[in-house]
């Protein structure tokens, strides 16, 4: 049994327009997707900006209402409960976001950044929040005495490992990671990775994984969808699709991503080149006449694809 | 090999910080030639952005000092005043900004904004203007350039703002273009479109490129040579098979080997220890890299460490690469970085 399963997904925005605001059409962020996440382990969803990978991301916080479809968190489903019965589920799901600068309060001390949702779930006195903190610092690699600090005063790694401590502390049992490494530098980024499987490990977490670096989302993840306007057009095991991509848009997606061996850069032109040629060819047995992609059809047990 | 458009010697470039000036540049020198592509790499806070910006002179000269020669094409800028530096500018020296959003003016159209530079710097008519205009617009890859003309940024996609703020930079046939990380903010696709788009551009004009970016990857893909900066300093430089096939300071093999790719599936990756020392409190005297890789001896480093020439054009400073190894991996073990 999934640890979260999500069914026939769809986030639609109102677009208002004329005289009275009236809304004249839906902007279709998310247009049916389904995936099931399992426990323990990491689920890549990778897109390009617009794709709707962040918005399926937050739908499942209910940052974003879904239109239809559910959400199911250990069979209870989220899309149904009010603001209120979602309170206990809080807990349970954490997010940490993608731009470190912008999601933590300046005008907070770290230890009150933290403290946050601990302070919305227990009632702890001073001394044993306190205690909890420094732990928690403690486990994110910080020293005890940057609790009274400001966010301003650390670098963009420590800061994005404030924003996973705080994710932490409430035990959750699913988290969602919004491209958290994409702001950060190389040698920064495999220092919050590393990080991040390490917290796996300890407290058996689960990840729902947002990116759009392949290189990123291959090393870290389990299994993988791959979402289009708002669709998934590839969805399996991480090694089956990076190895053997059926779908048009996942093996442009594959064939750009820039190789480090500097031997392959006329390989790498010429392979982009005659996916680019199949993409425009065989568009109608990828997409349908309204540009969207197919349903998901199996492959293999473990491998799906949209195709006719 | 061919004449040098641009030539840098020991360019220094401070920043004042309470009074102190802090050098953000210390010493560089490189030279760019005609069609050529010389990445600069290294991570945020190593001084690339801030030699981009000293190269176009566009610090404020309140608070920073440069010092040092950039001679481009035998005339060096450093020293000249700002009237013929605006001759230059623009003109003979484009630049690409990272973020075509914040970098274009929201306020004017995308004709008018590349219409300024010509309007500067030639004396064509306005009908020619226009029609000079659409032909970038047409040589960057905008599908509908007539249109586009008349739209104004927000109306455009990333990849489509970044085409349009290469056609400003290009659209004085200038010998130089630097490229300040131009396809960070792009999506992978693009960015690979974009790379294209850069080197199809060189092929015909043959400029000179200087590529600043934070990606290894991208430097594998498009540089011919690479010059790698860690706090300020160049630390390895060499030609993009040097660099990547064997690469020796170690702040170049511990980068490469951070990066996830297909053989690190789910193990760990490497963690360079430490952070990048600010340029307020560093000690500029010994190898900066040295507090990251503590497990090397003191006596491995030099003490004031210099650049060495290893092999023809492929340059590394300190001696303590003779010295490296990974910690955890035997000493003599031979790694090229890329394992």
């Amino acid at each position: 049994m999934g640890l979260l399963k999500i069914d026939d997904l769809k986030v639609h925005f109102p677009i208002r327009g004329g005289f009275f605001r009236t809304i004249v059409d839906y902007v279709k962020a998310v247009d049916g997707v389904s995936f099931e996440l399992n426990e323990g382990e990491t689920y890549g969803l990778v897109g390009e900006s617009g794709s709707g990978k962040s918005t399926t991301g937050k739908a499942v916080v209910k940052l974003n209402d879904a239109t239809s479809g559910r959400i199911l968190f250990e069979g209870q489903d989220l899309s149904k409960l009010s603001f209120g019965q979602m309170k206990p589920f809080r807990k349970d799901i954490q997010m940490i976001f993608q731009d470190p600068y912008s999601s933590l309060n300046p005008k907070k001390r770290v230890v009150d950044i933290i403290a946050e949702p601990l302070r919305n779930y227990e009632r702890l006195s001073v001394g044993e929040e306190k205690k909890m903190i420094q732990k928690y610092l403690d486990k994110v690699g910080l020293s005890p005495d940057s609790m009274y600090k400001y966010p301003h005063e650390f670098s963009g790694g420590q800061r994005q490992r404030i924003g996973i401590a705080r994710a932490l502390t409430l035990k959750p049992k699913l988290i969602i990671a919004d491209e958290p490494v994409s702001a950060l530098d190389v040698s920064v980024q495999a220092q919050v990775l590393n990080f991040l499987q390490d917290l796996q490990e300890e407290f058996k977490l689960t990840y729902l994984f947002i990116g759009h670096d392949l290189g990123v989302i291959r090393h870290i993840c389990d299994r993988m969808g791959v979402m289009y306007r708002g669709r998934l057009v590839e969805e399996g095991i991480s090694e089956e699709i990076y190895e053997n991509p059926q779908h048009i848009y996942t093996k442009r997606l594959i064939a750009s991503i820039p190789d480090l061996n500097h031997e392959m850069r006329e390989k790498k032109t010429n392979l982009r080149k005659r996916v680019a040629k199949e993409y425009e060819q065989n568009h109608s047995k990828y997409f349908d006449d309204l540009g969207r992609a197919y349903d998901l059809k199996p492959i293999s047990n473990t491998h799906r694809v949209a195709l006719r | 090999m061919e004449k040098p458009i641009l030539q840098i010697e020991n360019l220094t470039t401070s920043f004042k910080i309470k009074d102190k000036y802090y050098m953000a540049v210390d010493h560089v020198s490189f030279s760019v030639s005609e069609n050529e592509i010389v990445a600069v790499v290294g991570e945020s806070g190593c001084g690339k952005s801030a030699l981009a910006l000293s190269i176009m002179r566009l610090h404020n000269n309140q608070r920073t000092k440069i010092e040092g020669e950039i001679k481009y094409r035998e005339r060096n800028i450093v020293t000249i005043s700002e009237g013929q530096m605006n001759q230059i500018r623009g003109k003979e020296i484009g630049i690409i900004f990272q973020e075509p959003l914040t970098a274009l003016n929201p306020l004017m159209t995308v004709g008018d904004q590349i219409e300024e530079n010509l309007t500067f710097h030639t004396k064509l008519s306005k009908e020619k203007k226009r029609l000079r205009t659409i032909e970038l617009l047409t040589q960057v890859g905008i599908p509908s350039p007539t249109r586009t003309y008349d739209q104004f940024p927000h109306e455009l996609s990333g990849g489509m703002r970044q085409r349009v703020m290469i056609s400003i930079a290009i659209a004085c046939n200038p010998s130089l273009v630097i490229a300040d990380e131009p396809t960070t903010a792009l999506d992978v696709t693009i960015q690979a479109q974009i790379l294209e788009l850069l080197k199809s551009i060189q092929k015909e004009t043959k400029m000179g490129i200087i590529l600043i970016t934070h990606d290894l990857s991208v430097v594998a893909e498009v540089a011919d040579r690479v010059i790698v900066m860690y706090a300020g300093q160049v630390v390895e430089m060499g030609t993009v098979k040097q660099i990547f096939t064997k690469p020796l300071h170690p702040y170049t093999r511990s980068l490469l080997k951070s990066i996830p790719s297909q053989a690190t599936n789910k193990k760990r990756l490497h963690v360079i220890d430490g952070m990048v020392p600010s340029i307020v409190n560093m000690n500029r005297e010994s190898c900066r890299f040295s507090p990251r890789i503590p497990w090397i001896p003191c006596n491995a480093h030099e003490e004031s460490p210099e650049l060495h020439e290893v092999a023809p054009d492929h340059w590394v400073r300190c001696t303590c690469y003779k010295h490296f190894y990974f910690k955890g991996l035997q000493r003599g073990e031979i790694t090229n970085g890329i394992t």
